[in-house]
């Protein structure tokens, strides 16, 4: 009798453990909406957040990020530099593509030679890259044209595709725009990340599906339990909250700042909230002699520093974080947040708000009576662009410069500043390599063909002082670097090219069983997400 | 009628071309498809080049011409945004919002009309005045709002209808369907309401009066004097003559609904041509957005066609005189 009580007992606690098993392996889905939709599934073609957000739950680049953002063995598992102009990375074992390819040195290189081809969108982060060498089944020699201090922080967005697989389906090089045929990378995907590609139908579904046999499960924090993850744009914000409302959707990357006090009070439903690594500035044209967009003839009053200042004055930034950004914003008074490698806390002050230095400021450099000028400002880029524009001018006005505010939709609105057609403009900028050079290079630099310098420069500052720090940055190393990053920093408190505003707050919606955690670069990491 | 058909045919070559030239005219201010394309990261020579594979270096008459010439073979070309042949993307689209305006307009036909002959024949009872309020709703009330509160009532508070999306669609061919899933059906409910709805009340209107302009001519009243019963009456004689007006109505409005589906695709994010339509012009996608407005172009031409045919089975007159000019 006690054997046999035994052995139910020993059945129940059986069929116990058995039903634990099954509920590890429960599907778990999240259904997850933004506003956009990725454009390509291609690893190379497109570097925006709407690509990048799906893709890097499908592709590993040689290294990852923590979720402070910090650098972590990706592919590669040990990096070194060999030379001043080569670096060594030795591969992962054992580890295979969705397809079944097992993981080699030349997938690695390829993917690199890859992101070169002019008709990709990564040439950034391959900059100083001369060419990429399989030394052997689990090393890659990286050379290089110059020495590059970040190289390891740019190939983090580098991701790494098959090249058999890109070699089958004639996809090499890609998406050109000069093609006839959709490629197969538009639509398709090979990686070896945490979750391969289940469907895709472009603007309406993306199914992402668990890879259990990825690399990284189980290690290094990667416990996230979801098994599939369903993607759909809905670009109203009212629907895309109604759906998170009423349950259809679980998370929503980008609720609507005017909806969060609503959802913060909805049952069932959370919102987390963090800081970007995107600042917001105006920029003014500073180089022609004439502004193109206000009423002084003869002169630009932006070239003057005394006009610069009384402006950056004139704002109550203050004013702005507390109504128009409810808060959800980090002031600031300098070119980009503490995640950026080479910030400078010391650096981080802005000039105060006083409206009557301004006007002071504005009587010494000879314009007792102000001028008018038009800030060109988009409306469906940045939180709240167009309201921070119209509070910008109603401070300016205050001060004598009468200030039209022209807004725009992005894609007129970046046609028309990219041709240097403006004379004060906001600017929203991220910085995906998390390094001060991505700043300075593209923001401050003078245009001089050069990949990356000053491409975003459209006030055309220039300043020899500035371009010769940029120059160091880009080869200095340690402490000396640090010192050319801290200069220009302080250069660009004393010169005010831009009038810094603030650093964005990017909420995310979720239904309250969802934990995911926030990441400044406003992409979802799925291998860390939870579903209760 | 075959000379008519064919006359029919020739005139909208021009407008069709009219079409083009203008669309074509506007792109110019909608932004610049290669700063989109280009991103964060690009050098200038990346966006020479970029522009000179997207033809934009040319003069406009050389871009039109070749856009033309293209399209005439039925050769659109590849979208910037999506990277994929236009015509496939809009062919993938289509069903999606074919199958909304067929249930828009056939709610809008079917439940106007009834509710049009009843206001028309119950001039004073209070079921006809609440359709005059509701009808007074429907027009003023512009469709995003109409879709908004639909999805509060029946997606949020009542929880019965899906928010966004076409729910389960099932694959004939190259035509997917949602007609035969149940959530496919359910998807359909309320973005077909708030596309139908405008129609819906004209129609009701239209009918309504045409409706009591008729119960006042004397051939009804002669039918009464014979004695005819009500029911021929009014739907055999008095129903058949206000036909005329809402046939053309109601064909131009099909045009209309398959075009103006766009707010109602927006709202919903119900994955047709309209969605895409905006979606392109958010990107400044150019080949979607021109192959996007000859199509509808193309739509309101064929459907002013029908709706001339249909005339002639409704109106006998028409046949009559049409045959008696053919005659001379």
């Amino acid at each position: 009798m006690r054997v046999k009580a035994r052995a139910v007992l020993r059945t129940a606690a059986a069929l116990a453990l058995l039903a634990l098993g099954a509920g590890a392996v429960q599907a778990k889905s999240v259904r997850w909406a933004a506003s956009g939709d990725p454009n390509t599934m291609d690893p190379h073609s497109q570097n925006v957040g709407t690509v990048t957000m799906v893709l890097q739950q499908v592709y590993d680049p040689l290294l990852k990020r923590n979720q402070d953002l910090s650098l972590a063995p990706g592919l590669a598992t040990e990096w070194r530099q060999e030379e001043p102009t080569r670096w060594r990375f030795t591969l992962r074992q054992g580890v295979k593509f969705h397809e079944g390819e097992a993981l080699t040195a030349e997938d690695v290189a390829f993917s690199v030679q890859r992101a070169l081809q002019p008709t990709s969108n990564f040439g950034i982060y391959v900059d100083t890259v001369d060419h990429a060498v399989a030394v052997d089944e689990r090393t890659v020699d990286i050379i290089l044209k110059r020495p590059d201090p970040i190289l390891s922080n740019k190939l983090a967005s580098i991701f790494i595709v098959s090249k058999s697989w890109s070699e089958k389906h004639n996809a090499t090089r890609p998406q050109n725009t000069r093609a006839r045929e959709e490629m197969h990378t538009t639509r398709n995907t090979n990686g070896t990340g945490a979750y391969r590609l289940a469907s895709r139908e472009p603007d309406v579904r993306t199914v992402l599906a668990r890879n259990e046999a990825w690399w990284g499960w189980g290690v290094e924090g990667n416990a996230g339990n979801v098994t599939e993850i369903v993607y759909r744009p809905i670009a109203s914000d009212a629907t895309r909250i109604a759906a998170l409302l009423s349950g259809e959707v679980d998370f929503v990357m980008d609720p609507p700042l005017q909806d969060l006090n609503r959802l913060r009070a909805a049952p069932g439903v959370k919102v987390i909230e963090g800081p970007e690594v995107r600042s917001i500035f105006l920029a003014m044209d500073v180089n022609r002699d004439e502004l193109l967009y206000g009423d002084v003839k003869g002169k630009n009053p932006f070239k003057d520093l005394r006009v610069r200042q009384a402006l950056y004055q004139a704002i109550d930034v203050q004013a702005i974080h507390r109504t128009t950004m409810r808060g959800q914003s980090v002031v600031t008074g300098t070119l980009f947040p503490e995640q950026v490698n080479g910030y400078v806390k010391a650096e981080d002050v802005r000039l105060p708000f006083d409206a009557a230095r301004a006007k002071a400021l504005l009587e010494q450099a000879g314009y007792p009576q102000g001028f008018s000028v038009t800030l060109d400002c988009p409306n469906n880029r940045y939180i709240n662009d167009e309201q921070i524009c119209q509070n910008i001018a109603a401070m300016w006005s205050r001060v004598g410069v009468r200030t039209a505010v022209k807004s725009q939709p992005l894609a007129p609105f970046f046609a028309q500043i990219q041709k240097d057609d403006t004379s004060v403009y906001l600017l929203g900028w991220g910085v995906p390599t998390l390094d001060a050079l991505y700043s300075f290079q593209s923001l401050l630099a003078f245009r001089n063909g050069d990949q990356g310098d000053g491409i975003w420069n459209y006030g055309r500052y220039s300043n020899p002082r500035m371009d010769a720090l940029v120059q160091r940055m880009k080869t200095d190393t340690g402490e000396a670097r640090q010192a050319a990053i801290t200069e220009a920093l302080k250069l660009y408190r004393e010169d005010v090219p831009h009038i810094p505003l603030h650093h964005q707050m990017i909420p995310w919606a979720m239904r309250s069983n969802v934990q995911i955690p926030h990441m400044a670069n406003n992409q979802p990491y799925f291998r860390w997400a939870v579903v209760n | 009628m075959f000379a008519f058909i064919l006359s029919r045919i020739l005139q909208a070559i021009p407008v069709m071309l009219v079409v083009a030239l203008i669309s074509f005219a506007m792109f110019a201010y909608v932004g610049d498809p290669v700063s989109i394309m280009l991103g964060q990261d690009f050098t200038e020579a990346q966006r020479t080049q970029l522009i000179k594979d997207l033809g934009l270096d040319q003069s406009f008459l050389m871009q039109f011409s070749t856009f033309i010439g293209n399209a005439a073979q039925g050769e659109f070309g590849l979208s910037y945004r999506l990277s994929r042949p236009v015509a496939q993307l809009i062919g993938e689209r289509a069903p999606a919002t074919l199958e909304l305006a067929i249930c828009a307009a056939s709610i809008a036909l079917v439940v106007g009309v009834a509710m049009g002959v009843y206001t028309g024949l119950y001039r004073n009872s209070w079921l006809s005045r609440a359709f005059l309020t509701f009808s007074l709703v429907g027009v003023s009330l512009p469709p995003f709002l109409i879709g908004i509160l639909l999805i509060l009532i029946f997606s949020v508070w009542l929880g019965w209808l899906p928010s966004f999306g076409r729910g389960e669609v099932v694959q004939f061919g190259w035509w997917s369907t949602g007609f035969l899933t149940w959530s496919g059906l359910k998807a359909l409910i309320l973005p077909a309401i708030t596309l139908g709805l405008f129609q819906l009340t004209l129609i009701m209107r239209l009918v309504r009066s045409e409706m009591l302009e008729v119960l006042r001519t004397d051939y009804i009243k002669f039918a009464r004097a014979r004695g005819l019963g009500n029911r021929a009456i009014n739907f055999g004689h008095a129903l058949k003559n206000t036909l005329v007006p809402v046939i053309t109505i109601a064909g131009l409005q099909l045009g209309g609904i398959i075009a103006f589906a766009i707010v109602t695709e927006t709202v919903f994010q119900w994955p047709g041509m309209g969605l895409l339509f905006i979606q392109s012009v958010g990107a400044a996608d150019i080949p979607v957005m021109a192959a996007y407005l000859m199509l509808i172009a193309l739509v309101f031409v064929g459907i002013n066609l029908v709706v001339d045919l249909l005339y002639f089975l409704v109106d006998p007159r028409l046949r009559v005189g049409r045959g008696a000019a053919g005659g001379h």
